[in-house]
Formats: structure tokens, sequence, C-alpha cells
């Protein structure tokens, strides 16, 4: 118990390093969202004062950090200048969305990956090895933002997939069936990128973790005693090896809100990522801070999922 | 660390192999047959021109040629080749001036094809040539890597080092911090970064802050691995026995624990050379790096955004594909490198 206390500790001054982290940057920024407004001829320069006043920007930076974390402790995320609106809302409305994205792909990934690693770490220095090593090197070297541009071209010169964004345009007068199949189509391209992008790095893991039990004296025992290949793989040999395996699963949770952020933006998927991009170029403060704090909580809470199973799985966590 | 002769071998033959490539990229004046911002406005979005050996009827030329491009009747940006006229390409020809190496100034290129431009991978969308701009925009992009690379692992050699050996508080509090910026996903706290740093500037500062901007916020990572080796450095039975003779931290650190970081730095280079090779790539993508009209292999493919260019000119793609073989390179060097220092590692 005290190791999971220990590890929620951590990761709540994690969280709390951001915020001050964030608060720090905002203070070195030359100028803010008003200052353009200001260059702007039709608002009158009252009405700037005005606002400056209601959102604090003249205030120390310790007083509006202070007001920031009480508000977020009541759950208000600061306000969104260029949207006029909390941006509580406007962060979740996107979260969502790239859940969405990150959730399939994740999945997908993992359920490739792991009978791939798998049989790559079995049939070690055999052909299967050797071509699926080739493969995820391949896959090693390509940026996402190749793949995702590649394939957005291979989309529009065939026809096969919707090119960007997350529905057709008449999304709305679809059928239940009709809407889940049109964002299922939408769906196919990103999810592609993105899982072929984690997957090389995720099957190398499970390769290498497979491969250090293997040789193992239980297994050739259970293999002596006649256990066949499929229960002796999956039944000893991946508990066995789990530890890296879900230190490293933690981490794709962690990464749900964050890790999706290019192919979001080139294919115009209406995620957090583009969301934070135009909250970066219009300078928008609280959508900014909101949005990397929102990643950074994903990022702590896969950690301590991470934690939290591998003290389900491992007898040795347990006992101090 | 022992290294064996196979592996040594690997690891100098793809050394080798990136040096030859980032020559290329060096000497881009001379490889490239334009100047990277030359505009071309009667040939906008020309595609890629072949390079033929035999003409239509199937005599073999002496020197390769291409056939001139000329605007389909009725359009405004379809080509077709001109199969009345071979324009034979020469090598070694004098062209617009250049410095190479960015000193020795040269008006001497590779090749060229007389007054017509040749268009090796098209032209975008002022009628630049993409190869030109490729290579030139290879330049910036790989010496921000370069530049960011360095500067993470210098403030990375840095703070390791000091929180390895005094250990204590110092070694408390620098890794903690090193823990907040490694749990942060880099782009994103990149993002936040620049998000706050004036979006217009000029080319050259644009580039060094963005190169500032990576190596800034990704020094954690070496720091921590730097930390550990210098860690286990200072058990090491010389070390207690140098300063019982009276050595000075300073000398300690620089004859008996900084040698030994040199395998672990070479290796954190070549895995964080490509990445932040990406990240100016990604940054400049967005619009949020190196602005045009200077090219980098970010913002060459930039107008891959605008849905018209995606459908109609597939060949501002191409190049992208320049970052492949560099990439390659690295992750080779890296494992190479892995392996002699680990025995054996994925």
């Amino acid at each position: 118990m005290r190791y999971l206390l220990k590890r929620l500790g951590h990761g709540l001054l994690l969280l709390f390093g951001v915020s001050i982290l964030s608060f720090l940057f905002t203070a070195l920024a030359p100028g803010n969202y008003f200052d353009e407004m200001k260059l702007n001829p039709q608002i009158s320069p009252d009405t700037v004062t005005a606002l400056r006043a209601r959102y604090d920007v003249d205030r120390p930076l310790v007083l509006r950090y202070g007001k920031w974390l009480d508000a977020v402790v009541h759950g208000d995320l600061g306000f969104s200048f260029a949207y006029d609106a909390p941006a509580a809302p406007l962060l979740w409305a996107r979260a969502v969305n790239t859940l969405i994205l990150t959730v399939a792909s994740t999945l997908l990934a993992w359920l490739i990956a792991l009978p791939l690693g798998i049989w790559s770490a079995e049939r070690r220095g055999g052909a299967p090895d050797i071509a699926i090593s080739s493969a995820t090197a391949i896959l090693l070297i390509i940026p996402d933002l190749l793949l995702a541009l590649g394939f957005l071209l291979l989309a529009v010169r065939t026809g096969w997939f919707p090119t960007g964004g997350m529905a057709s345009v008449g999304f709305a007068a679809l059928s239940w069936t009709g809407k889940v199949r049109d964002i299922a189509a939408h769906l196919a391209l990103p999810v592609t990128v993105l899982t072929l992008s984690t997957l090389p790095v995720l099957v190398r893991h499970v390769r290498a973790a497979i491969s250090s039990v293997l040789g193992a004296g239980y297994l050739r025992a259970a293999q002596a005693h006649g256990v066949p290949r499929r229960t002796l793989l999956y039944r000893y040999a991946l508990p066995a090896a789990a530890n890296p395996l879900i230190s490293l699963f933690g981490f794709s949770i962690g990464a749900l809100l964050s890790g999706s952020l290019m192919v979001e933006v080139v294919m115009s998927w209406p995620g957090l990522g583009p969301l934070l991009l135009e909250a970066i170029q219009a300078r928008d403060l609280y959508l900014v801070i909101g949005g990397v704090m929102l990643t950074a909580v994903f990022l702590a809470a896969g950690n301590f999922i991470a934690d939290l199973l591998l003290y389900w799985a491992d007898p040795r966590i347990r006992q101090p | 660390m022992k290294i064996t002769n196979q592996n040594r071998r690997k690891v100098y033959a793809w050394l080798i192999v990136l040096v030859g490539l980032h020559l290329v990229i060096a000497c881009a004046g001379f490889f490239a047959p334009y100047d990277p911002t030359l505009q071309n406005r009667e040939r906008p979005y020309a595609p890629p021109m072949r390079v033929h050996w035999f003409d239509a009827t199937g005599h073999i030329h002496a020197r390769p040629f291409v056939y001139s491009q000329q605007l389909r009747a009725g359009s405004f940006d379809e080509y077709e080749e001109d199969k009345s006229s071979a324009l034979p390409m020469s090598f070694f020809v004098s062209g617009s001036p250049y410095k190479l190496l960015g000193v020795i100034p040269l008006h001497t290129h590779l090749f060229g094809a007389g007054e017509t431009q040749v268009f090796l991978l098209g032209s975008d969308g002022y009628g630049r040539d993409l190869f030109s701009r490729m290579l030139f925009g290879g330049q910036i992009s790989l010496l921000a890597g370069l530049m960011a690379a360095s500067l993470a692992l210098c403030t990375g050699l840095l703070i390791g080092a000091l929180a390895g050996f005094f250990g204590g508080w110092t070694d408390e509090i620098l890794m903690r911090v090193a823990e907040l910026f490694l749990a942060l996903p880099w782009l994103y706290l990149l993002f936040a970064v620049r998000a706050f740093l004036p979006l217009s500037v000029s080319p050259l500062q644009a580039f060094l802050m963005v190169a500032l901007l990576i190596g800034a916020v990704g020094w954690a990572r070496p720091a921590r691995l730097i930390r550990g080796v210098v860690l286990s450095a200072k058990e090491r039975d010389y070390v207690p026995a140098a300063r019982g003779f009276g050595a000075s931290d300073f000398y300690l650190l620089r004859r008996h624990i900084l040698p030994s970081t040199w395998s672990v730095i070479l290796t954190q280079a070549a895995l964080l050379i490509p990445q932040y090779v990406l990240a100016e790539v990604t940054l400049s993508f967005l619009g949020l790096g190196v602005p045009e009209p200077t090219p980098s292999w970010g913002n060459l493919l930039a107008s891959l955004q605008q849905y018209s260019v995606l459908t109609s000119y597939w060949w501002m793609y191409l190049p992208g594909l320049a970052m492949v073989p560099f990439f390659l390179g690295y992750l080779a060097l890296a494992s190479a490198l892995q392996t002699s220092a680990e025995g054996s590692k994925i």
C-alpha cells in the first residue's frame, strides 16, 4: 500500500511541477492575446483595458497562478480568449475525439504486437524473425509525418477512403448505424497510420522481453513435460516476461492524448492536437495550459495504472 | 565496454555512410542545379522531368537528356513533354554563385541543361526547383538537429555529471526536474514553449530559436543516463585512490569520470539527432519553425496541407523522402553502438 501511495504522490507532484512550468513559460512570453487585439482598429482601447482587467492579465504571476489553481480544484481550467468560452468543455469535446482515435489504434497495435513479438522471439534468428525485424526497422525509420502524408496521398489518388475530418457532410441526417459506419470509415486512415507508427517499438519490446525468459529452466522443464507450444508461450513465458511490458502498456495509456498530435493535424481529425495548435497561434493562454495539463494528467494516470498493474502482477513489489 | 571487431567495423561503415550523406547536403550548392529561392513564374507546379538515354526514334544518346516541358493547350498547370526538343544535360556547368560549405565562393554546379531549368523532382507553386530546395532544406534541418543535439548533450552532460558526482540534495533536485521534463510529452512541451515565443521572426532567428528550443527541452534523458554512468564510475577503486593522493573534484571528473561517459554520449547522439531533425521538421511543417522562403524539410512538406496540392501535385511529397536515408543511417549506427556497448540489446 505504501508503495502505491508513494507512486500516487509522485504523480501529483509531477502535475504540480508541470503547471508551475507552464505558468513560468507564460511569464517569459513577450506579448499576449490582447496585444494583438490592441492593433485591431475595430476594437476600442477601452474594451481591451476592460478585458485585460477581467482576465487578470496584468496581475502578478503568483496571484494568477493561485487563482488558476483554485479554479482547477473546482473543475475549471480557465477561460479561452479566442473562443470566449470556458476552456474545460472545449478541451473535453476534443479530447473525446482524440481518445476515439487513439484507443482504437493502441488496442490494435497491442493486439498485433503481442503475437508478432512472441512469434519473432520464438523463432529467434529464423526467417520469421528476420522478416519481422526488417519490417519493424523500416517502419521505425519512416517518420509518422511522412507516413500520414503518404497514406493521405494514397487515399486522395485512389478515393478508397474519405480524406480528413471525422464525419461526412451529411452526418447529422444519417441513421445510428450509418453514423457509426461513417466515423469508422473516417477512422480507417488515421488509425492505420498511428498503429503502424507505434507498432515497431512494441514488437521490439515484446520480442526482447520474451526472448529474455525463453531460455529459462522452468520453460524447458515444461516443454519436456509435453506442454503444448501455445500454452508454453502464452501461459508460462508471457507472464514471466510481463513486467517491462506492463510498464510499456502504462506508457501507451499515458500517450493516449499526446501521441497522435501530428496525425491529427495532418489528417485534420478534430482532436486535441489541432485545437492546441490553433490556441498557440492565437496565444490563447489558458487553452494551451489546459491542453498541456490534460495530457500531463493522462501521462501521470498511465504511469499510475502501470504501477497498479505491476503491484497486482508481481508479488515481489508487494513485499518491501 | 568491450567492442568486438565485427561491431567496430559496423560502426565505422555506418559512420562513413552518414558522413557521405551529410557531405552531399553540406555541399548542396554544388549538387543543386539552381538557387533554392530562384522562381520560375513560367512553370509553376511542373512535374518531375524524366531523364532519358533513348529518344523517340530509339537512338541512344551519348549523354542523358531531358525533353523540355510545355503547357498543355488550354490548361494552366498541366505539362507535357515536347518530344521535338531534346535538351542534353551537361555536367560541371557554370551557374548561379553559391558558397561551398558557407565559405568558398563558387559557381560550378554538378549538372544543368542550358537555359531551360531541369526539374528533377518537379517545381513548386512559385516554379522553384524542388530538388535544389530539398538539398538546401537539408542544411537547415540537419544543422538544427545537430545543434539541438549537441546543446542537449552538453546540458545533459553537465547536469548528469553534477548530479552523479556530488549526490545528495543536488542530485535529488536535479533528477526531480529531469523527471518532470521526461514525463511531459515532448512535442506538447515544445509547443507550449513555442507558444510563448514571438510568432513571426526572421529565418535566422527562427532557426536558432528552434535549435535552442529543442535542445533546451531534451536535456533530461541524456542527463539521467550520464548520471548513472558517473555514479558507477565514481565507485571504481581508482577514483577514491586518486582522491587519497589529493586530486581535486575537477581533476577527478575530467581525468577519470567523464571519459567513461563517452560511449553513452555517442549512442545518445546517434539516437537524438534524428529525433531532433524530426522535431525541426514538425515545427516547420506546422508553421512554427523556419519560415518561407528559406527551405527546410519541414516547410517543403507544408504545402501538402492544402487539399488541392495533395490531389494534383503528388511530387511535392518527394522532398520528404530525403529524411529516410539519414534516419536509416542514424538508427543503424545507434544499434551498432548499443550492441557494442552492452553485448546485446534490442
